[in-house]
C-alpha cells in the first residue's frame, strides 16, 4: 500500500455572491491515496465541523463522473491535473505527500459564485431552453431503427451527447467561452434526422442566448476540449460555426 | 440587411470577420513575398523599381490595396475589441492558472502578437509606402540596358530631377550600341539605405517572429472559425500554416533586411 498523504490546502472561501471572498489555508493528514478528491474534501469538512467551523460548500451529486456538478479548479486546471476526468473521479494518488493544492471556483462572469466553490450555472440551462431540444408530438414510440441513420453520424451524435454540462470548458477557456458546451448541444441534434426541422432556428437561438449570458468569444485555443472530462471534440465547434453561417443565410428573416 | 448585421455582431460573426480579414492578409503576404523577392536580383533594383510602379498604378491592384488597408484596420480594431470583450467575461481571475497544460501559448497571445504586428505595419508603411507616395526623399535612377549584350548600368539622377510619372521609358544609343533607357523612382535605394540601420533591421527581424507566432495559431484557427474542419484536410491546413506561414514567409521577409545590412 502506498503511504498516506499529508496535504496543505488553499481553498477559496466566499460567504455569498456579494462577499469579496479570500483564500483560507487548511491541513489534512493521513489521506489515503485511494480516496477521491471529493472524499478528501469530506474529511476536511468533518474536521471543520468538529472544530465548529463552517464547512466548505462544494457541488457534487453522482460522484461517478456523469452529473457534471463537481466543479473545482484545482492547481490551475478544471478538475485537476488528470486528463478527461471530473473532480469526483480524481484520485488522491495523483498528488504527492506534502503538496500544496489550490482550489478555486469556476471563474466566469456568467457563473457567479453562490458560496465558496459553488457557482450558479443556470446560464447553461437558459441556453438549453433557448433551443437545445426537439419538439415532438407525443404518441406511440416509433419502432427502433425505423429511421435509418449512418453509423458515423450516430457515433458523432453520441459523442456530442456525452457532454455533462459541467462547465469545465468555460472554466478552462481564457475567454470564458461556452462554445464547446453549446456546440455539443447543437451537434447532438444537427447530426440526427430528428434534429433537422429546428436545426437553423436552434443554432441561432442558442448562440443568441450564449452571447446574452456574457460568455466570451472563441479563440480556438483548444483548452476546452483538452480539459473536457468527456473529450468533446473541437469539430463540434466547427459544425456549429458552419450551421450558424448556414442559418443566417437561409433564415426567412430579412 | 438586418440578418447580415445580426450575424456579424454575434460572437461567432465577429470571429468570421477576424478569420476572413486574417486570411485575406495571409493571401497578401504571398503576393508581397513574390514581389519583394526581386530585391535579391543583382540588377541595382531595376526589376524591383519597375514592379513598385506597377503596384502603385495598376487600377485593379489599387482597388485591392484599398481593401487591404481596410482589412488591416478592421482586423486590428476588431481583434482588440474582442480581447477586451473576452477579458470582461472573466472579471475575477484565477489565482493559479496552468494555461500551458491545455493550450499553446501562441493561441493565448494573439492580442499581444497582433499589437506588435500593428506597430510594425505602421513603421513599415511610414518608411516605405508613405515616403514613396507622398515623401520627397526618394530620388530617381536611370537604367541603361544594352540591347545587344543585355548588360545593365545605372546612374542616379540629380536631386532636382522630378517628374509626374514615376517611370519614363525610352531608347538611347552611343558608340557601343543601342540601349533601353528607364528612369524610375528608386525605392530599391531607399530600402538598401534604411536596412543599413541596425535598429530597423533588428525591429524587422523581431517582428517577423511575431508574424510567425501569430500565424502559427492564426492560419489554422481561421479555418476552424469558418467551420472548415475536416479530418481529410486538417493535415494540409496545419502543414501550410506551419511551413509556409510560420517558417518560410517570416524567414524570407526577415532575410531582406539582413541581406542589405550585410551586403
Ligand atoms: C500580417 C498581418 C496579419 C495577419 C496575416 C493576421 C492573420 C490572422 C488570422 C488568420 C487570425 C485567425 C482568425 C481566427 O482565429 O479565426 C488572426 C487572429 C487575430 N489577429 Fe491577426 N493578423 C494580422 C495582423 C493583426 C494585427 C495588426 C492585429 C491587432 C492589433 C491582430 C490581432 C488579432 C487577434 C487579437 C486575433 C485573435 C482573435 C480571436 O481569436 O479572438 N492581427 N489574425
Ligand atoms: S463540453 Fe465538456 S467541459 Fe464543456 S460542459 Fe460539456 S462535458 Fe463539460
Ligand atoms: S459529482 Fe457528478 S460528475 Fe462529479
Amino acid at each position: 500500500m502506498e503511504k498516506n498523504l499529508n496535504l496543505n490546502l488553499k481553498v477559496w472561501r466566499q460567504k455569498n455572491a456579494d462577499d469579496k471572498g479570500k483564500f483560507e489555508e487548511y491541513k489534512v493528514n493521513d489521506i489515503s491515496t485511494d480516496m477521491s478528491f471529493l472524499e478528501m474534501f469530506d474529511v476536511l469538512n468533518s474536521q471543520l465541523i468538529t472544530e465548529d467551523k463552517d464547512p466548505i460548500a462544494f457541488d457534487h451529486d453522482c460522484r461517478e463522473g456523469i452529473c457534471g456538478s463537481c466543479s473545482m479548479h484545482i492547481n490551475g486546471r478544471p478538475h485537476g491535473p488528470k486528463h478527461a476526468v471530473t473532480t469526483c473521479q480524481l484520485h488522491m494518488r495523483s498528488f504527492n505527500d506534502g503538496d500544496t493544492i489550490v482550489v478555486e471556483p469556476w471563474r466566469a462572469a456568467p457563473f457567479p459564485v453562490i458560496k465558496d466553490l459553488v457557482v450558479n450555472r443556470s446560464a447553461f440551462d437558459r441556453i438549453i431552453s433557448a433551443g437545445g431540444f426537439i419538439s415532438i408530438n407525443t404518441g406511440n414510440a416509433q419502432d427502433a431503427n425505423a429511421i435509418p441513420i449512418p453509423k458515423d453520424d450516430a457515433d458523432e451524435a453520441f459523442a456530442a451527447a456525452a457532454c455533462i454540462g459541467c462547465g469545465a470548458c468555460v472554466a478552462a477557456c481564457k475567454n470564458a467561452s461556452a462554445m464547446l458546451f453549446v456546440s455539443a448541444k447543437v451537434s447532438q441534434f444537427a447530426l440526427l434526422p430528428q434534429g433537422q426541422p429546428e436545426r437553423h432556428q436552434r443554432v441561432s437561438e442558442m448562440v443568441a442566448q450564449m452571447d446574452l449570458e456574457g460568455f466570451g468569444a472563441c479563440t480556438n485555443t483548444g483548452a476546452c476540449s483538452a480539459e473536457c472530462p468527456k473529450g468533446i471534440s473541437l469539430t463540434h465547434i466547427a459544425r456549429m460555426n458552419r450551421d450558424y453561417i448556414a442559418a443566417s443565410f437561409a433564415a426567412n428573416e430579412k | 440587411m438586418n440578418w447580415v448585421i445580426k450575424m456579424f455582431s454575434s460572437s461567432l460573426g465577429q470571429k468570421f470577420i477576424m478569420a476572413l480579414t486574417g486570411l485575406f492578409l495571409c493571401s497578401f503576404l504571398i503576393v508581397h513575398m513574390i514581389g519583394n523577392l526581386q530585391l535579391f536580383k543583382a540588377d541595382d533594383g531595376l526589376a524591383f523599381n519597375t514592379y513598385a510602379v506597377f503596384m502603385t498604378t495598376n487600377p485593379l491592384i489599387k482597388l485591392t490595396s484599398y481593401l487591404l488597408y481596410f482589412s488591416i484596420l478592421f482586423h486590428a480594431v476588431k481583434g482588440i475589441l474582442l480581447v477586451v470583450k473576452n477579458n470582461k467575461a472573466r472579471p475575477v481571475k484565477y489565482a493559479v492558472q496552468n494555461g500551458s497544460a491545455n493550450s499553446h501559448w501562441t493561441s493565448r497571445s494573439m492580442g499581444i502578437l497582433g499589437t506588435i504586428i500593428l506597430v510594425f505595419i505602421i513603421v513599415h508603411m511610414k518608411n516605405f509606402w508613405f515616403e514613396y507616395k507622398f515623401g520627397h526623399e526618394i530620388g530617381y535612377t536611370s537604367y541603361y540596358t544594352n540591347l545587344a549584350t543585355g548588360e545593365t548600368g545605372s546612374k542616379e539622377m540629380s536631386a532636382d530631377y522630378t517628374q509626374f510619372n514615376k517611370i519614363e521609358e525610352g531608347m538611347t544609343a552611343d558608340e557601343k550600341g543601342q540601349y533601353r533607357l528607364v528612369i524610375v523612382k528608386d525605392l530599391y535605394k531607399a530600402v538598401a539605405l534604411q536596412f543599413k540601420e541596425w535598429y530597423l533591421v533588428a525591429l524587422y527581424v523581431l517582428c517577423m517572429f511575431a508574424v510567425a507566432f501569430h500565424l502559427y495559431h492564426g492560419f489554422q484557427s481561421a479555418f476552424q472559425t469558418l467551420g472548415l474542419n475536416h479530418s481529410k484536410y486538417n493535415g494540409l491546413i496545419k502543414f501550410l500554416g506551419i511551413w509556409i506561414y510560420s517558417i518560410l514567409l517570416p524567414a524570407g521577409f526577415a532575410a531582406m533586411p539582413l541581406f542589405f545590412f550585410f551586403k
